[in-house]
């Protein structure tokens, strides 16, 4: 084959994928703000996308802070900066790790549990079925979950920055050789609104992104198992991507 | 000077629609027209363009040519609030029943009230109770999810969600697709006495000729993506077309070729 028709091909074909997503992404961010609302389905969503996956990140924000300490405490030592654990937990946490994290947990819990269910509404005909009784599956379907995700992600990613500064904690009192009232008192000292603003803003941007990538592949699903098991997997997959590349986008600009 | 009335306006209209779908011409020109209060089944072997037809007079899909019309107004290229409103003349039976996994039996047969015309839930659910039992559904069910149901069962379902707000023009997707021959039965008779209660146009697809004749005024067969043949439902057996003769009586042999 020639070497030049496939370059081409495979470009065309990224360029036409990135125009769909970002039409999609504007078009499900549109239908959060128009009329009718439906509240019922968003607290449904809340529920499901917040609420329920509280336990998944707040078991990886503990287990991580521990482990930060840890490794902070074993680097640290070899340039006698052992008593800065407090301050690099509680920045690395914030900044990065906690919304990071909890973006690429719910990319697999969320993402793909949105993916899923709308792909089997698209291959049994709910979809159809939803436009043929004059609902615009973009505001009953996407745009409840879109707003539930965008909404929930930041408050779960505050409780995950508590949770995984208290992992921190625990280690360095148990374990460092930390005086607990020292400990709290360096790492609230150390925190700025700055970290936190930053945090919420990942967090809400991861949030949006997981819940539009779930609904998109789902949207777009067909052949049955097989093609909701693809919708699935790619949703996890560019989610998970995406989130990264945002990371470090956001990141960049708040640092400049 | 000649006082004869015009004929009404068809309710739907089908002219000249062409449609493509993966580089496959699926529809090559159909015309097709039902009248208020009449039932026209199409029929046709699978993959020669029924459930693309369907889609086009729903809206679900755009003609690439050619134009649907309801009620003499062209309709094939309106969207969003148009279309939804427009919709609310719609009720359709889809063939898997496409009932909301989430929702209990009442809340799916009462979701146009509830969520398109803002019926307060309790009237709502008064309303698809009392449909449900038009639909011999009996209301113990209505708090059951589709899952907990029968496939004749979720089909009755999905007839009451169909019916609740008395539309103006039905759409049946091969009503008895999977069911036995008497649950079938049971479907059509159902069928019949809706669209003569309500007395809206019925468009219908399906390749069961027991479910055709049933609940057809007017047939229609599709072939290659057009209408090759339309008459009323009692003249099929002499309808002249080799092609017709040769789906009515299920032979392999003929000038249709079996697609195996």
């Amino acid at each position: 084959m020639n070497p030049f028709l496939s370059i081409g091909r495979t470009t065309l074909g990224m360029l036409r994928e990135t125009g769909a997503v970002s039409a999609f992404a504007a078009r499900a961010a549109l239908a959060c703000f128009q009329r009718p609302w439906y509240a019922g389905q968003v607290g449904r969503q809340f529920m499901r996308l917040g609420y329920f996956s509280l336990p998944v990140v707040g078991l990886t924000a503990v287990f991580i802070g521990a482990a930060l300490a840890l490794n902070i405490y074993v680097g640290g030592a070899r340039f006698n900066a052992e008593s800065f654990v407090p301050n690099i937990v509680v920045l690395g946490i914030t900044r990065e790790l906690g919304p990071v994290l909890a973006g690429l947990m719910l990319a697999g819990r969320v993402s793909a549990g949105i993916a899923a269910e709308i792909g089997t509404m698209r291959v049994t005909e709910q979809i159809d079925a939803l436009s043929t009784l004059s609902t615009d599956p973009y505001r009953f379907l996407i745009a409840p979950r879109v707003t539930a995700a965008t909404l929930s992600l930041p408050i779960l990613v505050l409780a995950a920055d508590i949770i995984g500064v208290m992992g921190g904690y625990l280690v360095g009192i148990s374990s460092l050789g930390f005086n607990g009232a020292i400990y709290i008192r360096n790492t609230l000292d150390f925190l700025k609104i700055d970290d936190v603003a930053l945090s919420m803003t990942k967090a809400a941007m991861f949030g949006f992104i997981i819940a539009v990538m779930g609904a998109y592949h789902g949207f777009r699903s067909k052949g049955g198992a097989l093609g909701v098991g693809r919708a699935a997997t790619d949703a996890v997959v560019s989610a998970t991507v995406l989130i990264l590349a945002a990371n470090y986008i956001i990141t960049s600009f708040w640092a400049t | 000077m000649d006082t004869a009335p015009l004929p009404p306006a068809p309710k739907l209209m089908l002219a000249g629609v062409e449609k493509t779908l993966g580089g496959r011409k699926v529809l090559r020109g159909v015309d097709l027209d039902v009248a208020h209060g009449r039932s026209l089944v199409v029929i046709g072997g699978s993959g020669v363009g029924k459930s693309v037809t369907l889609k086009c007079a729903l809206g679900l899909m755009t003609p690439d040519a050619g134009q649907v019309l309801i009620d003499g107004q062209d309709v094939t290229h309106l969207k969003g609030g148009e279309r939804q409103r427009l919709a609310a003349k719609f009720g359709m039976l889809f063939q898997g029943g496409a009932l909301f996994d989430s929702l209990p039996i009442w809340e799916n047969v009462a979701f146009r009230l509830i969520y398109s015309q803002k019926v307060p839930r309790k009237e709502a659910k008064a309303r698809a109770i009392e449909t449900m039992r038009k639909v011999r559904l009996a209301p113990e069910f209505a708090e059951r999810f589709p899952i907990e149901l029968s496939g004749g069962m979720q089909k009755r379902a999905s007839l009451a969600r169909a019916i609740i707000a008395r539309p103006e023009i039905l759409f049946f997707d091969e009503p008895t697709t999977g069911l036995d021959p008497i649950t079938a039965d049971a479907i059509n008779d159902l069928i019949v006495e809706m669209v003569r209660d309500l007395g809206s146009a019925a468009i219908s697809i399906t390749h069961d000729m027991a479910s055709a004749r049933k609940i057809a005024d007017e047939i229609a067969m599709i072939y290659e993506g057009r209408i090759v043949w339309r008459g009323p439902a009692a003249s099929i057996d002499q309808s002249g077309d080799a092609r017709v003769d040769q789906f009515i009586h299920g032979r392999a042999e003929g000038p249709i070729q079996a697609v195996v």
